[in-house]
């Protein structure tokens, strides 16, 4: 069976395979499906690929983003990864929403394992390559400003970890032409996940492509808790910090501790599929259960791990366009630490129904009904922050509006679920995949969007459209609602997850009313496509060089849009919180440095990031398909590249003082022809990033 | 013809929103006590969330951003206050508290694992790739894909799986349970009155997994009687039967009865299962 050269790989894992060997017209369909994704995916990547040829940006891809070490051009691949990966999930979402629509008496447009597949690689796209290179992308940019550093504490870390990260998203991509994915969903329980249920690729393909990430989001949960640690600037102490570096820091000390359990956990599997352990296997004395239990030991904090950054960004919104200081710093502190530490205590509500005492089961429910104190004391903090503001209806607004209403639905949801004597009947159902979205959209995914919408201009110099983005939230909302409220309806009629097809005929209104939702959503997709493209036909008139388009109350807003390699001039010196508006109330901005501006040491580009990626890419595709010789070649080339990063003596280079002054007055001369502009003129071409403080305008 | 009927049916319950099933009706009291402490729990939640949808369309509207026209009074340096504080942590903190007791006697007296009366009817589930095996050992029968109870009356199910992972869940009836190989779980439920209900595996197995459902039905006890005595005289599940069932999918020719049923053979299904109360850790 197994070929020296190419393993276990054969023309049965092409993607014309299914259609090949498709005998019923369902099988047609689902193979034509199958072959239309695999060569979008390959069209895509021919496109990207020609484009770069064609304006020569090849050599610039490479120096100045790929092999860079700047937090803030690692952040942006973060989020452009996160963007195009969530296109092929929510295409996939689609996909799973129609053929539940359809799949009424066993119809449809996809097989039984096809659609196995789907939702396989739907779940794991969307936590591990979409959310969690959305948060740890914002995170990268943001954070290290709003601290006053330079960048994060180790630069070339954080581009392995975003090498990692890509790994593991190209693995899913590769498994999309060479196929096919496991069925197992994004959690792989076991023993269906074990070779002697499913010997086949697809689980293998989850195991690398979930453990590249694993280790990528570790990495940067060191990274980001010692830059939080260690790079603030003088007078930035930690109860000083911005919300969303609190968010930040806790997000990190999570995946510090959260990541692990997971790595292990598919390690094991890995262990024994490939060696033949007997760890979660059925015989020889292996215990599924053990798994479940690594699994969300990861997978509760996990959740955290993505709320908590959306929890932050919705901080700095509401702040912001309510004109008004955070309400409850301290009580928000308070109640972020809370959520951090009891998230680790609740795994058990992920399988209150595998048969243990009521005793442990209520426990762990009243556990989890806990952190909804926490969290329900945000929700009031962020009203009362509203509370005697003044509160601009901007486009992060809309979706901080939506966040509210929608999440304490999910909240409640969530209550529901933590009851065991409920969970009992709704676990495993529609309700639960209800719930979950429920969570991740409004909270997470809204969170994220609104941060794009809120740190774009920072990034790039330009404010986004703001007509289409009105566009894009509005339909997010509507088609949120539309599409998973029927699924609470379908979970308490009994209707389970992860089903192809159905004999019930009172399902169908609702599987119908859902579909009307996912098309909506993807629309809202098309809508942000639409708002990059016009922003950026329309970038001058959206210019706000002067960088603080929304009248900001932290550090990165006092810095030119888009902001320099170095961050800051001279690290600044900060006297208390929201240090950039009290700043702006007295005078101005950070102002020339009283010393002098001097030279600046910055981490000097490296290969090793992209090198450990491409090679981790290759060992995930070489382990899968047991094509032994590759998996030794690229760990060698993993370990090799670490080695040789350690004769690397110049690791730095320096930016003159001279460069420095320049820029810093070329950028002051520009702030002092651009007006200070009210709020009204927010969202008006007289928007040049100047801002007159809000809390002034009365008097002024 | 099944499909178009079925269509049918789906756009008559589009109508009338065909909320008669799962825990929309139960249909024995362990499902009416879960649907009872939903609404309860649904209640306690309402108190929290109404007054939240109430308050956050009025702080839009009064103190939105009106350029020069402001009438409401703006502090933007308010950001703190104790009273505040400790009415923002009490609130949700009374709440919890009462949605955590409703939690602790519901979950106490929904122990699955409690048994329902003195003496009740003993079934034994076993799970294969695609289906279900129901031995009745004190009968000495058993049935495939078909769950049968008398009306009005305990049983306490115990279960395993010769395959993966599953999970046992007929809505109108009780909660579900996972079924896991070398391991033995239990259930406990009753049926009020006659009925059918459809029952599923709730954890993803396959191929077949959408298929893998089966009827419960419970009979009045004569009727259950009556039944019993007919399934002695199917066909023995003998060790070609067993092997059968372990084959994926179904076998056409398969019986849906079985008389003659080995008494110990659950506890050889299940392998190692003991009689612990508790812990599908066993
Ligand atoms: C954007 C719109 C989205 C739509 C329309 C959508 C739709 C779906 C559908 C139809 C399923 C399968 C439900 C079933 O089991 O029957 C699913 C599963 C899932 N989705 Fe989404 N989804 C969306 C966004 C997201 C996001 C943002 C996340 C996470 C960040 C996410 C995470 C998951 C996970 C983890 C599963 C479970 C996969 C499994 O069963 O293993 N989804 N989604
Ligand atoms: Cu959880």
């Amino acid at each position: 069976m197994s070929d020296i050269l190419l393993g276990r790989l054969d023309a049965s894992a092409l993607p014309w395979h299914e259609l090949a060997i498709a005998k019923t017209g369902l099988e047609v369909i689902s193979g034509i499906v199958g072959l239309t994704a695999a060569l979008l995916a390959v069209l895509g990547a021919l496109l990207v690929a020609a484009a770069l040829t064609w304006w020569r940006l090849w050599g610039p891809l490479w120096r100045d983003w790929l092999t860079s070490l700047d937090h803030k051009k690692i952040g942006i691949m973060y989020v452009v990864l996160a963007f195009v990966m969530l296109a092929r999930a929510v295409s996939e979402a689609g996909v799973m929403r129609l053929q539940q629509a359809l799949g009424l008496g066993g119809g449809g447009i996809v097989t039984p394992d096809h659609f196995g597949q789907l939702f396989s690689t739907h779940g794991t796209i969307m936590i591990f390559f979409v959310a969690m290179p959305f948060i740890t992308g914002l995170i990268n940019y943001v954070m290290p400003l709003q601290i006053g550093a330079r960048d994060v504490s180790f630069p070339l870390l954080n581009s392995v970890s975003l090498g990692l990260t890509a790994a593991g998203a190209a693995l899913m991509m590769v498994s999309l032409v060479l196929q096919p994915f496991s069925t197992g969903g994004w959690s792989g329980y076991p023993p269906f996940t074990e070779a002697a249920f499913n010997p086949g690729a697809g689980p293998d393909y989850w195991i690398w492509a979930v453990t590249l990430s694993s280790l990528g989001s570790t990495l940067t949960g060191i990274n980001f808790t010692v830059t939080l640690y260690k790079e603030r600037c003088e007078g930035m102490h930690l109860m000083r910090m911005p919300m969303f570096c609190w968010t930040s820091l806790c997000t990190a000390i999570l995946m510090i501790f959260a990541m692990p359990p997971l790595t292990v956990a598919t390690g094991l599997l890995a262990l024994d599929r490939y060696l033949g352990f007997h760890i979660f296997t059925n015989d020889g004395g292996g215990n599924m259960m053990m798994f479940a239990n690594l699994f969300w030991l990861f997978g509760h904090p996990e959740v955290y791990i993505l709320i908590l950054p959306a929890f932050g960004v919705w901080n700095e919104v509401f702040s912001t366009f309510s004109g008004k200081g955070l309400f409850g710093y301290r009580a928000l502190v308070m109640a972020t630490m809370c959520i951090a530490i009891l998230s680790f205590t609740v795994w058990v509500h992920h399988f209150f129904t595998m048969g243990q005492s009521a005793d442990l089961n209520a426990i762990f429910g009243i556990a989890t009904m806990a952190i909804g104190i926490p969290t329900g004391v945000k929700i009031y903090d962020w009203m009362l922050t509203m509370y005697k503001g003044r509160v601009r209806i901007s486009v992060p607004m809309v979706y901080g509006i939506g966040f509210l209403f929608l999440f304490v639905l999910g909240g409640t949801t969530g209550v529901i679920l933590a009851n065991p004597s409920i969970d009992y009947q709704v676990h495993n159902t529609l309700f639960l995949v209800a719930h979950f979205h429920n969570m991740v959209i409004p909270g997470t995914l809204f969170g994220m969007i609104a941060g794009y919408t809120l740190w774009f201009p920072k990034a790039f110099g330009f404010r986004l459209n703001d007509r289409w983005g009105y566009r894009a939230a509005g339909l997010w909302i509507a088609g949120f609602l539309l599409a998973f409220f029927p699924l609470y309806i379908l979970g308490l009629m009994g209707m389970p997850r992860r089903m192809v097809a159905y004999f019930e005929g009172a399902w169908l209104p609702w599987t119908l009313i859902a579909l009307t939702g996912g098309a909506l959503i993807g629309l809202a997709l098309l809508c942000l496509a639409v708002q990059l493209t016009v922003s950026l036909r329309d970038r001058a008139a959206l210019a706000v060089p002067v960088g603080d388009p929304w009248d900001g109350r932290s550090l990165e807003w006092a810095l030119p849009a888009p902001v320099p390699a170095w961050n800051f001039p001279v690290l600044p010196v900060v006297e208390g919180r929201d240090s950039f508006m009290e700043l702006k109330k007295n005078g101005d901005h950070l102002d020339r440095p009283r010393d002098g501006f001097a030279d600046i040491l910055l981490p000097r580009p490296s290969m090793v990031g992209p090198v450990i990626g491409a090679a981790g890419l290759v060992a995930g595709f070489a382990l899968t398909w047991h094509i032994w010789w590759l998996t030794v070649l690229t760990l060698a080339v993993i370990v090799g590249a670490m080695v040789a990063r350690g004769f690397v003596r110049d690791t730095e280079y320096t930016v003159p003082a001279a460069e420095v002054e320049a820029r810093w007055n070329a950028w002051r001369a520009l702030a002092d022809a651009s007006p200070r502009i009210r709020r009204r003129d927010e969202q008006r071409p007289a928007n040049r990033g100047h801002a007159f403080p809000a809390a002034q305008e009365g008097e002024a | 013809m099944i499909r178009i009927s079925l269509l049918v049916s789906g756009l008559w319950a589009l109508s009338g929103c065909g909320l008669d099933m799962g825990l929309f009706s139960p249909a024995g009291p362990v499902a009416e006590a879960q649907r009872m402490h939903l609404w309860i729990v649904c209640a306690l939640m309402l108190l929290v969330v109404i007054p939240i949808f109430v308050t956050i369309p009025f702080l839009l509207w009064r103190y939105r951003y009106r350029d020069g026209k402001n009438h409401a009074s703006y502090r933007p340096d308010w950001e703190a206050s104790w009273r505040w504080e400790v009415m923002l942590w009490s609130g949700p903190l009374v709440v919890t508290a009462a949605l955590g007791w409703f939690l602790w006697t519901y979950t106490k007296a929904l122990d699955p694992y409690r048994p329902l009366s003195e003496a009740p009817l003993q079934v034994q589930v076993v799970s294969y790739d695609w289906k279900w095996l129901f031995i009745y050992p004190d009968l000495g029968v058993a049935s495939v894909d078909r769950l049968v109870l008398p009306a009005g009356q305990a049983v306490t199910l115990s279960l395993t799986s010769r395959t993966v992972m599953q999970s046992m869940l007929i809505p109108e009836l009780a909660g579900q349970i996972y079924l896991m190989n070398g391991m033995t779980t239990h259930l406990n439920l009753s049926a009020d009155h006659p009925g059918q209900w459809t029952g599923r595996n709730t954890q993803y197995n396959g191929d077949g997994f959408h298929r893998q459902t089966f009827r419960a039905e419970a009979m009045a006890p004569s009727d259950f009687a009556r039944w019993a005595e007919t399934a002695a005289n199917a066909p023995p599940l003998d060790q070609p039967a067993l092997a059968a069932l372990e084959e994926r999918g179904r076998d056409p020719d398969l019986p849906d009865t079985f008389g003659q049923v080995p008494p110990h053979l659950f506890h050889d299904l299940a392998g190692t299962a003991t009689h612990a109360h508790h812990g599908g850790g066993q």
